[in-house]
């Protein structure tokens, strides 16, 4: 199969798949029309659930910073993976010196990740 | 028009109506899902130029982390449902992006742009991992640069931290 | 373009996908009420079997229930971005060798296994776009969880797939399975436990599954859903479930292929064996480990799996250098570095201890 087929493919399929999961979402209304499904209106059942209770404050409190630390660190090292994807595949045409090349690469990389370790940056508190 | 130029129009309007989505809604959480949709409209404009490699990638780091890290940037703001308010610079900031805009018109319009879909490599990921790790003519000093960018990224975000305590 | 191709391929993943999800659900009831020394649902049909048609049923004519807090377009949309990514993993599989039809729907995509890592990060937008649209605190906090969560556990998962790709030099899947004349998981070890622990984390599943601890979060992200909705992301979460099982067997043990070349060579009966396997060992890991601690989550991901599969890499890429044909004898050295440096990396650091804040 060749490259445009192969993503045309893959294309109509999500739009098939998002159609898919409308009408999964928009059936229960069709079968609202016949009266199969209830709907019963309370200003109680629309509230937002807390175990019983009303909500104290609003939802969007401040989270935890350390959160946002651990998404940075994971972009790092995801770009880290997309360089390594085409030196994997290319490897056995690069021989020892893209090996090398990358050894040094994740060299530079790892003395980050160690010194992050060293500074109880991966520590969750 | 056969499939690959409807392919292309379908997917530069997406991005131009969500670019726009981006800028003009007013609830920040809306306009940055907005962007994401953009990201992934830019991965399907690279597929369709032959780079599937780029369009993987475009997906993994920009909505996978990138979009992921903006979304979370949103919600650790203060009073986010209160949208963007209106700010005393947008007289100086139109003019600035009215600059801007003309400047990358006039130079995408001043390019003689070489057509190069006729030769695509198709397997093209072998391809790139071959001219990247060349030792001739390859990219390898380029590389262990970028290694020391990301390296700054990742001692800069634990200064950050540090801060915080 | 083969339509007809595409056409059967569309109905046999849409169809397939649900109806495994639905036998799986039936399965992990009952089998986790074996583990639990209960018999589980017995009641709809023999053995409990129409259990998920019952609950199909239940959810279709449930009434849609949309917090008025919320915000209401999120909150519709949120299952769409959740589902669509779950079943596009799927596109790609291969499900057999011959040509034709019966091949899967683009199994031989150049790009294939970074295509399947990259669409399964999609759905941790879908997470965040739940929360947020639910307006509930107990879906915000979950969905900042799943985020550090999966995040941390992407890195490893995708490194330790790196392993696979370095061996076959290809990235496609078909390729993959082809390259395997000894399955990947006895040749590398060390990658397919790394490989299966993340998954696991990525899946949100038991020891991992701090975003809907029902004792802290109540049911997670997904709490102000209700009706078909909810029954997307259930079916969007077990279909990645099957899926991360169907990627595992396509890497690591195989795929279509029959063990040692005997039995009968239908390669989609294969998959499906190897499918379910993976798919009881994860069941089986959630009926025996308790859940862990956020700190400890996130220390293992860091401390434990991420060197582990740099070190894994590097392993491999001087084993594929030295010896081209990678020959079968060094599974025997791959063990014996496995089993080393597990035990020795787990002396090197501590979890746990201390207050932990959420």
């Amino acid at each position: 199969m060749d490259y445009w087929a192969g993503y045309g493919s893959i294309a109509l399929f999500l739009l098939v798949a998002l159609i898919f999961g409308l009408i999964t979402i928009i059936l229960p209304k069709v079968l609202k029309l016949l009266g199969l499904v209830v709907r019963k209106p309370n200003a109680v059942k629309y509230t937002t659930y807390e175990c019983g209770m009303e909500t104290i404050g609003p939802s969007w409190v401040q989270f935890n910073f350390r959160y946002y630390i651990f998404a940075l660190l994971f972009l790092v090292f995801d770009v880290l993976v997309v360089f390594l994807y085409p030196w994997a595949v290319s490897l056995r045409g690069g021989g020892w010196a893209a090996f090398t090349a990358m050894a040094v690469f994740i060299a530079v990389l790892l003395t980050g990740f160690l010194y992050a370790w060293k500074k109880g940056a991966l520590e969750w508190r | 028009m056969d499939l690959q130029a409807v392919a292309f129009y379908v997917l530069a309007a997406m991005l131009v109506v969500s670019a726009l989505a981006v800028v003009l809604i007013p609830n920040v959480f809306r306009a940055g899902l907005f962007l994401v949709l953009a990201f992934f409209a830019v991965a399907g404009l690279f597929i369709t130029l032959g780079a599937d490699f780029l369009g993987a990638v475009q997906i993994l780091v920009y909505v996978g982390a990138i979009g992921v890290l903006l979304l979370l940037a949103i919600m650790l703001t203060r009073d986010v449902h209160h949208g963007s308010p209106g700010n005393r610079l947008w007289l100086p900031a139109s003019v600035l992006g009215a600059l801007l805009l003309g400047a990358v018109s006039w130079s995408l319009l001043n390019t003689t742009w070489a057509d190069k879909a006729a030769e695509m490599p198709v397997p093209a990921t072998a391809a790139l991992g071959a001219s990247v790790f060349d030792l001739q003519n390859g990219f390898i000093l380029p590389l262990e640069i970028g290694a020391l960018a990301l390296l700054a990224v990742v001692i800069g975000a634990i200064v950050l931290v540090g801060e915080k305590k | 373009m083969d339509w007809l191709h595409w056409l059967f391929y569309v109905g046999v993943i849409l169809g397939a996908v649900p109806v495994m999800v639905m036998a799986f659900i039936w399965l992990e009831r009952r089998g986790l009420g074996r583990l639990q020394l209960r018999p589980g649902p017995n009641r709809a049909g023999p053995f409990g079997i129409l259990q998920p048609v019952a609950d199909a049923i239940k959810v279709l004519t449930k009434e849609d229930i949309v917090p008025v807090a919320g915000d209401h377009w999120v909150h519709f949309v949120a299952p769409l971005v959740v589902f669509a990514p779950a079943m596009l993993v799927f596109t790609v599989i291969p499900f057999q060798e011959d040509g034709g039809l019966v091949r899967g729907l683009v199994p031989d995509l150049n790009i294939g296994i970074l295509y399947i890592v990259a669409v399964s990060s999609i759905s941790t937008i879908g997470v965040f776009m739940a929360a947020w649209g639910s307006n509930n605190k107990y879906s915000l906090i979950s969905a900042f969880r799943s985020m550090a969560q999966v995040v941390s556990y992407e890195i490893p998962l995708a490194l330790a797939i790196l392993g696979v790709v370095l061996a076959a030099g290809t990235m496609s899947l078909t390729g993959i399975v082809q390259a395997q004349a000894v399955p990947f998981i006895v040749m590398q070890p060390l990658g397919f436990i790394i490989f299966f622990i993340a998954a696991t984390a990525e899946l949100n599943r038991t020891p991992f599954d701090l975003m809907e601890a029902e004792s802290e979060m109540v049911a997670g992200y997904h709490i102000e859903y209700s009706g078909m909705k909810f029954a997307l992301f259930y079916l969007a979460e077990y279909a990645y479930t099957v899926g991360i099982s169907a990627i595992a067997a396509t890497l690591f043990l195989g795929g279509w292929k029959a063990p040692w070349g005997v039995g009968p060579q239908v390669g989609v009966l294969w998959l499906v064996v190897k499918i379910l396997l993976v798919f009881m060992v994860i069941l089986w890991i959630r009926g025996t480990f308790p859940r862990v601690r956020v700190d400890q989550l996130m220390g293992f991901a860091w401390k434990f799996l991420f060197p582990l599969s740099l070190i894994n890499i590097f392993i491999i890429a001087a084993e594929s250098l030295a010896w081209p044909g990678l020959p079968w004898w060094l599974l025997f050295p791959n063990t014996a570095i496995a089993l080393v440096l597990v035990v020795v990396w787990s002396g090197l650091f501590r979890l746990g201890g201390g207050r932990v804040q959420v």
